[in-house]
């Protein structure tokens, strides 16, 4: 799932400055499960707003709401009839569902209240780690069901660098080389032989990011 | 012949091959250069140029390899997938093919946050592999990476890598050198080699394999400068070995330089005994007025002049 991080309060009152009142959006998908954007991020980070813009004697009114997924028009347009009330949105859902609002509401600004930081899984309570960088490709058989895209820092896909060191990466002592995880693992399911298929160039220019915008269409499901 | 280099044609003699290292300077004085160029002269038969070391912003490694060759060196051309796509990457080996650059070293390179530009982004369109690849492509079959079009002219490159018997896991190391193989690799040159027991079983494996029939393998040697140097790197380097006893040498050592300079002398006349191994390469950063020195020591003089 998505992960994301709530931005330094700061940063958000500085974008909030020039409004009164404004509507608090959270999303009750990918961002609750990382405690970053869910209902009770919602109404903490609305209570703080309002403490801090009473100080400097600048009350914000902070109207709350949480969708159960944001970047989901039917539910997004559930926000209609709050927005019309408001100055501004700030919205604490992925870069995705900021970006819903603003297709649907062309006419009232809306901010970010967190980074997006990576496609991940939770590793235990509290720990997030991204697993993949939606490449278009994937190439998770060759490599044991370890991506080596999201978890090598050098994105290498013919196996370890020079600074792989008792199972760790050289890059970031925390975390584990990918490689030795994708050895172990391949060992384990007797299947070393796939290590030693040179794996070539990725297409990055037209299957990833780098071809531009990406978009898919299903014939069978448009209406 | 693969290009026709001094390197290579040493190789190809079966003559064991001696190569040299130079860091090239923080910026674009010359004079760097040529002193650190006077110091290796006559004593390896060719000299790799770094690409941005430890990410550290330097002279590209072209344009001081092109210096070399006009100071009557012969350059081995670093190059690293850290900073080039493989547009920038073939095109820089057109130029550096046209300014009679003919030995090249392919790396993936040190990770940008270890240098001085952390906010980069790196780029890793290709890593170290597909880069040998990309180059075997271009020289064997005259053609680009994933193209048909022909080249102009001929790319004429003894393409290098490197290997690090050192690093984990260690059965991956052999697999993974088989793989630069495959690819196209004509030499390799190792990290710096301190625990000779695992280097020589890794040359086991490196032999079981057929490898070193298939490619020219240069045991990398770096001599230790005091015992301070040797106990950093043991700790703080990921994929470097040092074994006790070799640490204890230097830090007990009344000359502590002198005794690094002795294990690297020693651990060059080991490594001329080991089968496959062709060649040694002094790695002397900013400390390339010893060169000399070891390769005088290890009876590595004079280089043969080959026409
Ligand atoms: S290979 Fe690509 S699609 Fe598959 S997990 Fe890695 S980044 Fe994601
Ligand atoms: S240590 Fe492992 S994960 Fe880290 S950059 Fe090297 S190969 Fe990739």
């Amino acid at each position: 799932m998505i992960k994301a991080e709530q931005k330094p309060i700061d940063e958000i009152l500085k974008y909030l400055n020039p409004y009164n009142k404004i509507l608090l959006s959270g999303c009750g998908a990918c961002v609750t499960v990382c405690h970053a954007g869910g209902e009770k991020e919602v109404e903490l980070l609305a209570s703080g707003l309002r403490m801090a813009r009473q100080k400097i004697g600048k009350k914000i009114e902070v109207l709350e709401v949480t969708p159960a997924r944001q970047c989901e028009p039917e539910f997004a347009l559930e926000l209609s009839e709050t927005i019309e009330k408001v100055e501004a949105v700030l919205s604490i859902s992925c870069g995705v569902g900021v970006q819903t609002l603003v297709r649907h509401f062309p006419k009232i600004p809306i901010f970010p209240g967190v980074n997006t930081s990576f496609l991940g899984e939770t590793i235990t309570h509290g720990v997030w780690e991204e697993r993949c960088q939606a490449c278009g490709n994937c190439i998770l058989e060759k490599t044991g069901g370890i991506c080596p895209i999201s978890r090598c820092a050098k994105q290498l896909l013919n196996g370890p660098c020079g600074g792989s060191s008792k199972g760790k990466c050289e890059i970031k002592k925390e975390a584990d080389c990918a490689w030795q995880l994708i050895y172990d693992r391949l060992k384990t399911l007797n299947q070393l032989y796939k290590l030693e298929e040179i794996i070539p160039a990725k297409r990055w220019g037209v299957e990833s990011r780098d071809s531009g915008l990406r978009r898919i269409v299903r014939e069978d499901l448009k209406v | 012949m693969k290009a026709g280099s001094n390197l290579e044609k040493v190789l190809e003699k079966r003559l064991f091959a001696v190569t040299g290292e130079l860091g090239p300077p923080k910026g674009n004085d010359v004079s760097v250069i040529k002193r650190k160029a006077e110091l290796l002269k006559g004593y390896v038969d060719a000299v790799n140029v770094t690409d941005n070391q430890t990410a550290i912003v330097r002279m590209s490694s072209i344009a001081t390899s092109s210096l070399l060759i006009q100071l009557g060196l012969e350059p081995v051309m670093q190059m690293t997938t850290r900073d080039r796509n493989r547009i920038a990457i073939q095109s820089d080996i057109f130029g550096a093919t046209a300014l009679g650059i003919k030995n090249m070293l392919c790396l993936t390179g040190d990770h940008h946050t270890f240098g001085n530009q952390v906010d980069a982004k790196n780029v890793h369109d290709l890593d170290s592999i597909q880069l040998i690849d990309c180059v075997r492509t271009m020289r064997d079959q005259g053609r680009l990476l994933g193209g048909e079009e022909k080249i102009e002219g001929e790319i004429n490159i003894f393409i290098g890598a490197a290997a690090n018997p050192f690093a984990d896991p260690f059965e991956f190391r052999v697999i993974r050198l088989g793989k630069k193989v495959a690819a196209g690799v004509n030499f390799i040159q190792t990290q710096c080699i301190y625990d000779m027991n695992r280097f020589k079983e890794w040359m086991r494996m490196v032999r079981d394999r057929g490898l070193h029939e298939k490619c020219h393998i240069l045991g990398g040697v770096t001599p230790l400068k005091s015992g301070g140097m040797a106990r950093y790197m043991a700790k703080n380097v990921s994929g470097i070995i040092i074994p006790d006893e070799i640490i204890d040498r230097v830090v007990k050592a009344k000359k502590p330089a002198e005794e690094g300079i002795k294990i690297c002398v020693e651990q060059i006349q080991e490594l001329r005994e080991i089968e496959g191994v062709h060649g040694v390469h002094i790695m002397a950063i900013e400390w390339e007025q010893m060169v000399s020195k070891i390769t005088e020591m290890a009876g590595l003089l004079p280089r043969p002049k080959i026409e």
